[in-house]
């Protein structure tokens, strides 16, 4: 008896509305909006989700049989990495200072994306975002295992990496920059998180953070980070698409949208341009063999492409955000600004600092010829000649921090790189102090959530960052001690300058024993 | 504009005075020296008197600069949120009005780091 055989397989886009649609059900025993009860309460309105398009059409067993030969490919390679001594290849051990930080204050960023995408996921109702999120929120939290992963052969060999991408993030004061940004947007609503997350942090942003740096790694022989950021970048572009793929479902859906959206956008290009700051000083200073300088690379990534995504979505309405002008004249500073605020406090840093050399200082005149020997060189020879009469400066008082980015207080006036920049509010009648008219505006706009920030100064001075049993009236207590242990820094180890480190010490005996006889 | 959320949005706010165990959060900072990145933050009683600020603690913060040791303390012009402010040496932090919070600007003229704001 001949049967009939169905057509062998199924096209892409029938299987991917197979897999996709019509995997849920109308309740009967409660409302939709009490099953999810964060759809509407931010005023986004969508009429159909029906609308929303998924670029990629991705589905799941299509994911795991891709996403399965990535892993196979970057452990291969980084066992490799470890057999060969990979650590040894690299250009210099002041490199890993830049993967340390990346691994305290961007790894720990992952595992929090991949929870609030999977919250996301749940809360929204329409079935092609939901997929989206879920698929994101598995990328999420294997770009964080990964990172770990590649990362940990280092922390056989040199110091700050024990405390690893768990501990210190809930802890050290500069990781609250990070963790405060995440925290932000976790506890907005759903679609506040796409536009914090989905679009400003991995569309605007991204590049800035994972090209340059992955160029950095590649650029000083470390071959396991570029292993796990080419591991992560095919995930990096469907992330992009889904952030701007959200934006313009919103906006096609209702126009009352607009206001919302551009708000958030406004807020989130600020926020995620800040906690930026951290990046531009690690391509400034912690690569001893540098790509491009922190105003190149945000001259091409932001301002070119940001700028051609902009005119993309003028077409709805969609304005550049006002903080731009600002940024404009930042990105001749904040890499500077920042780079000194972590030489004068690396006693309570986990990671090494050092003054740049005359051939960095070079470098950095003729990448910021309109700042750098007028406002920055001069502070750095000044520092130069403390260190060589043995007065090394180091900061012995905490610092003013942000209500908002929380970090400290270190921009400078946009008309004057010389004056401080403060600003100030009111709230039922406490003060609050912000370092720009941008965090400004965002606390302003909503003081309830901001005056709940953790400040890690104000938390030292109230005597919440010591270890559990710590008697402040003790004898000879040492406050900062204390802080630096609850951080779980190795005062003398994980901290201070590179100079005369004992990453600096080894590097030069291991890498000694692979080229000479002594 | 208020914060908007699922169900009433009131929780209290993290730093206020009395987490401070009696002492109150004062800011200063120091136009035109930039070698200390960011204005300090000191946690210090109210009854801490201006005088003890300016002779114990602000040393103790800036004495590392240069140009500290050629300050005359008498002549710091002051600025309280940016606003001119008149010091009594000889009150208290709570005696002149200084409030949990404030913040300070000393300027010290013709002491610029050299002319570099360093």
């Amino acid at each position: 008896m001949d049967m009939k055989a169905n057509k062998k397989k199924l096209g892409l886009k029938e299987k991917y509305a197979h897999m996709t649609r019509g995997l849920d059900w109308e309740t009967t025993y409660q409302p939709m909006d009490k099953v999810f009860p964060q759809a509407t309460f931010e005023g986004i309105k969508i009429h159909d989700w029906e609308k929303w398009e998924d670029p990629f059409r991705l589905t799941m067993d299509a994911y795991w049989k891709y996403q399965a030969e990535k892993e196979r490919k970057l452990y291969a390679v980084l066992d490799a990495f470890a057999q060969n001594n990979g650590h040894l290849g690299i250009t210099d051990a002041r490199y890993l200072n830049a993967v340390k930080l990346f691994l305290t204050g961007i790894s720990p960023l992952e595992y929090v994306a991949h929870r609030g995408f999977a919250a996301a996921g749940r809360n929204f109702p329409g079935v092609g975002p939901r997929v989206a999120c879920l698929m994101q929120s598995i990328d999420e939290i294997r770009h964080a295992q990964t990172q770990i992963h590649a990362l940990s052969n280092y922390n056989k060999f040199y110091e700050g990496f024990h405390a690893g991408a768990a501990h210190q993030i809930e802890r050290i004061w500069y990781l609250s920059v990070p963790k405060s940004f995440f925290d932000d947007a976790f506890s907005a609503g759903p679609f506040e998180w796409m536009i914090a997350i989905g679009f400003s942090f991995e569309y605007v942003l991204t590049n800035l953070l994972f090209v340059p740096f992955m160029s950095g790694a590649a650029y000083n022989g470390d071959m396991a980070t570029v292993t796990f950021g080419f591991s992560a970048q095919s995930d990096e572009a469907r992330h992009m698409t889904l952030g701007l793929e959200c934006i313009k479902f919103m906006l096609e859906q209702d126009p009352d949208n607009l206001p919302i959206v551009q708000k958030w956008i406004d807020k989130w290009a600020w926020r995620g341009i800040r906690v930026l700051t951290l990046v531009g000083m690690m391509m400034d200073y912690m690569l001893p063999k540098r790509v491009m300088s922190w105003k190149e690379a945000w001259e091409i990534y932001f301002e070119q492409n940001g700028g051609a995504l902009f005119n993309d979505l003028a077409k709805y309405g969609i304005k550049v955000p006002d903080c731009i002008t600002q940024c404009t004249v930042d990105k001749e500073h904040i890499s500077h600004q920042a780079w000194c605020t972590f030489y004068q406090y690396a006693h309570a840093s986990a990671f090494h600092t050092w003054l740049p050399n005359a051939e960095e200082m070079d470098w950095l005149s003729a990448k910021y010829p309109n700042t750098f020997d007028k406002y920055y060189r001069p502070r750095y020879e000044q520092w130069r000649e403390m260190a060589d009469k043995g007065e090394r400066f180091y900061n012995n008082t905490l610092p003013m921090l942000c209500q908002v980015c929380q970090i400290p207080m270190v921009f400078t006036e946009p008309d004057d790189p010389t004056k401080i920049c403060y600003r100030e509010s009111d709230y039922q009648g406490e003060k609050y102090h912000t370092c720009s008219d941008g965090c400004k505006h965002i606390f302003d706009d909503e003081p309830e959530k901001y005056i709940q920030a953790w400040l890690p100064v104000h938390q030292i001075y109230m005597g919440n960052c010591w270890p559990e049993g710590t008697d402040p009236t003790a004898e000879g207590f040492d406050p900062m001690a204390k802080v630096l242990e609850w951080y779980h820094i190795e005062n003398g180890k994980d901290n201070l300058d590179y100079e005369g480190s004992g990453d600096q010490a080894n590097f030069a005996a291991w890498r000694g024993a692979a080229t000479q006889n002594t | 504009m208020a914060v908007k959320a699922l169900s009433e949005y009131n929780f209290p706010a993290a730093d206020t005075q009395d987490k401070f165990h009696g002492n109150q959060l004062l800011y200063v900072g120091w136009d035109d020296h930039l070698m200390f990145c960011a204005p300090f933050a000191y946690c210090l009683p109210p009854s801490t008197p201006f005088s003890e600020l300016v002779e114990k603690h602000l040393p103790h913060s800036f004495g590392p600069h240069p140009d500290w040791a050629k300050v005359d303390v008498a002549r710091i012009v002051w600025l309280k949120s940016g606003k001119p402010f008149v010091p009594d040496f000889n009150k208290t932090l709570a005696e002149q009005g200084l409030r949990h919070k404030d913040v300070l600007r000393m300027q010290t003229p013709g002491l610029n780091g050299n002319g570099t704001c360093s």
